[in-house]
């Protein structure tokens, strides 16, 4: 709940702290920005999605505009490609309550289930929502929930809504209740701006959380969802820098000699792993945050980089070159012999680890051009997932469910989402620049 | 004549020397003051070159000759600020291997003057990994740097990785100019 509250302060506070450096105009801060610059389309979706209506919310006593929850489920529900939202003009009524809900007109719309509720006002910013889905065959309910919450909190809840509904129905957690770190890139040299952003994850209240003229990369969240790590050019060279999203304080954690970059959490937000080539090239190293020690993992002259940990936070999974092209491999997270994992495709780097951890997702080039890759650990084979050939920097969502990554797309970054069954596509159209890098968030702290 | 010889000779190495005040971008020749950085008459106690009745040549730390330093063929070479490479490589071609052989005889001869190695890399492939190919891209060249006589300490590596392209298309061609190693002088 603090967290929120922090969150909650920092965007409406104009004053931000600044962040030194003489040369570079750096801005570190959490600017927000009125509209969406995000939009996601669903370009595949499952054959038969669930049918599924979602009546707009009463709104009762209401002198303040809050948004529609049903409006931001709706599209929720249709982005997961796994539901087929029923259109509201095709609705007969439009019922906030149990008892006025008749289920032979739902039927008759071919709804197998539906979602009704209302936002009461309490006065004092105090909003009460409240939701439940029904079972149209069955004429009951499964699941009802009330909120209270201040207006700038009702599309949080929304996305709540929409987790606890696709969970209900799909069997597995949702993930709306997301965020999703990125970064911008706008204009051309010598006036290029590069800005790291954080949205909701569907691309809503982007604030930018740093601004810089030299290139942002490799953004990575922490456990707890209040930092991020990611590396800065911002002294003409790579250095890694962690900064709270909350109130905007930065930490340089690496700024040696060579390269500083790939940092990447621990599941236990303990340690930091990252790639540093001070002893004379680029080796896996691990941070402890706390003592700040550094332990060197790897020790072989090719490169070594991309480190990943394990959800049990026992091994990391990284990129070599030492076979001669880019392979990844296992090696415990205390240091040890790697163990080569791929052997089809003649590059594979890039490697995240599933929630689960029974896959790996990369960037294979598998003789048509770089394409994002789900490596199973089971038989241990590298599949291609996408038909596009200039991917880069997949990730998963928190619920292992889909796949965000970056592609081009008439000669800009975009960003793109594919279900890791591969039966849902999404493209990510942004307005304003180029966009790359995407992080999606672990899962934020529930509201009570 | 043998004065307009040694004046062109004094550009020339002014040209290397004033390159020192900042990153020099482009291959144009500018003309830059007789007493660039460094001083070509060796005010600084740097013997960067001397004027003599052949031509301008330069000079190693014991103050002995180096010759064909920087006249005809070299000075070519030394006005190339780029070095590139193949596909995933950070082998030097034999073209690189002669344009860095040049700019190593001419630290040899410029005791006073460092050099930064700035690594790139085409688009292809994740940003991190690019990032540790263009330093290695970078370190290619500084050991041919070092292998001629170079103290390292005056050798600086910074790899940008893909980030800076210097061609802005996504075929073959843009990709290969900017599989490269910038030589910057400080």
């Amino acid at each position: 709940m603090n967290m929120l509250k922090n969150f909650v302060s920092i965007l409406s506070n104009s004053k931000l702290p600044v962040v030194l450096l003489a040369l570079y105009s750096l801005c570190a801060s959490m600017i927000a920005t009125a509209n969406s610059n995000i939009v996601i389309e669903v370009t595949e979706g499952v054959d038969s999605g669930i049918p599924i209506a979602i009546v707009p919310f009463a709104f009762k006593g209401l002198g303040v505009n809050v948004d529609q929850p049903a409006e931001v489920v709706s599209s929720n529900l249709n982005l997961s490609g796994r539901f087929d939202v029923i259109a509201q003009n095709t609705y007969l009524n439009q019922p906030s309550d149990l008892e006025s809900v008749s289920f032979k007109d739902w039927r008759l719309i071919k709804a197998e289930y539906m979602v009704i509720g209302q936002i009461i006002d309490r006065g004092n910013n105090q909003f009460e929502v409240q939701y439940r889905l029904l079972d149209v065959f069955k004429e009951q309910q499964l699941l009802g929930r009330k909120y209270i919450v201040p207006a700038n909190l009702v599309r949080k809840v929304a996305h709540q809504i929409s987790d606890q509904v696709y969970e209900e129905l799909i069997g597995k957690p949702g993930a709306f209740d997301t965020k999703l770190a990125y970064v911008v890139v706008q204009g051309q040299p010598p006036n290029r701006k590069y800005l790291l952003q954080v949205s909701d994850s569907d691309g809503y209240n982007p604030q930018t959380a740093l601004t810089s003229v030299e290139p942002i990369l490799s953004p990575t969240w922490s456990p707890d969802g209040a930092k991020l790590a990611y590396v800065s050019f911002e002294a003409r060279r790579s250095m890694v820098i962690v900064q709270d999203i909350t109130n905007g304080s930065r930490q340089r954690i690496a700024e040696f000699k060579g390269i500083n970059s790939a940092p990447a959490w621990s599941p236990d937000g303990n340690r930091l792993a990252l790639t540093l080539s001070k002893d004379g090239n680029t080796e896996i190293y691990v941070y402890n945050m706390a003592s700040k020690q550094l332990q060197r993992i790897t020790n072989h002259s090719a490169v070594d980089t991309e480190p990943a940990w394990t959800p049990d936070g026992r091994s990391l999974v990284f990129s070599s070159g030492r076979s001669g092209n880019p392979q990844i491999y296992t090696v415990s997270a205390n240091g040890g012999t790697p163990q080569r994992l791929t052997f089809n495709g003649r590059y594979n780097a890039g490697a995240e680890v599933s929630p689960d951890g029974n896959y790996i997702v990369l960037i294979t080039d598998q003789g048509n051009g770089y394409q994002v890759g789900l490596y199973s650990m089971q038989d241990r084979t590298v599949r291609v997932i996408t038909d596009s050939r200039a991917d880069e920097s997949p990730s998963f969502s928190p619920n292992g469910d889909m796949i965000i990554y970056s592609t081009k797309r008439g000669g800009r970054n975009v960003m793109a989402a594919v279900s890791v069954d591969g039966q849902v596509q999404q493209t990510i159209e942004t307005r304003g620049g180029s966009v790359r890098e995407p992080a999606w968030s672990p899962y934020s702290r529930k509201l009570l | 004549m043998s004065n307009t010889k040694s004046l062109i000779g004094v550009l020339i190495l002014s040209l290397a020397v004033a390159a020192c005040g900042g990153r020099k971008k482009t291959d144009d020749l500018d003309v830059g003051s007789v007493n660039g950085v460094g001083g070509v008459a060796g005010d600084s106690g740097v013997a960067t070159g001397v004027i003599g009745a052949d031509g301008v040549y330069g000079t190693d730390i014991n103050g002995n000759r180096i010759t064909d330093g920087f006249n005809g063929k070299n000075a070519a070479l030394l006005s190339k600020r780029k070095v590139y490479f193949e596909y995933d490589s950070s082998a030097l071609t034999a073209e690189g291997q002669a344009i860095v052989q040049a700019h190593a005889e001419f630290l040899i001869g410029s005791p006073g003057v460092n050099v930064v190695l700035e690594g790139h890399t085409d688009e292809r492939g994740t940003r991190e990994y690019n990032l540790a190919l263009g330093e290695e891209r970078a370190k290619s060249v500084a050991s041919v740097l070092q292998a001629y006589g170079v103290g390292s300490n005056r050798i600086q590596e910074v790899s940008y990785g893909e980030e800076r392209p210097d061609a802005a298309g996504t075929d073959n061609a843009a990709y290969s100019l900017n599989r490269r190693v910038e030589i910057l002088y400080q």
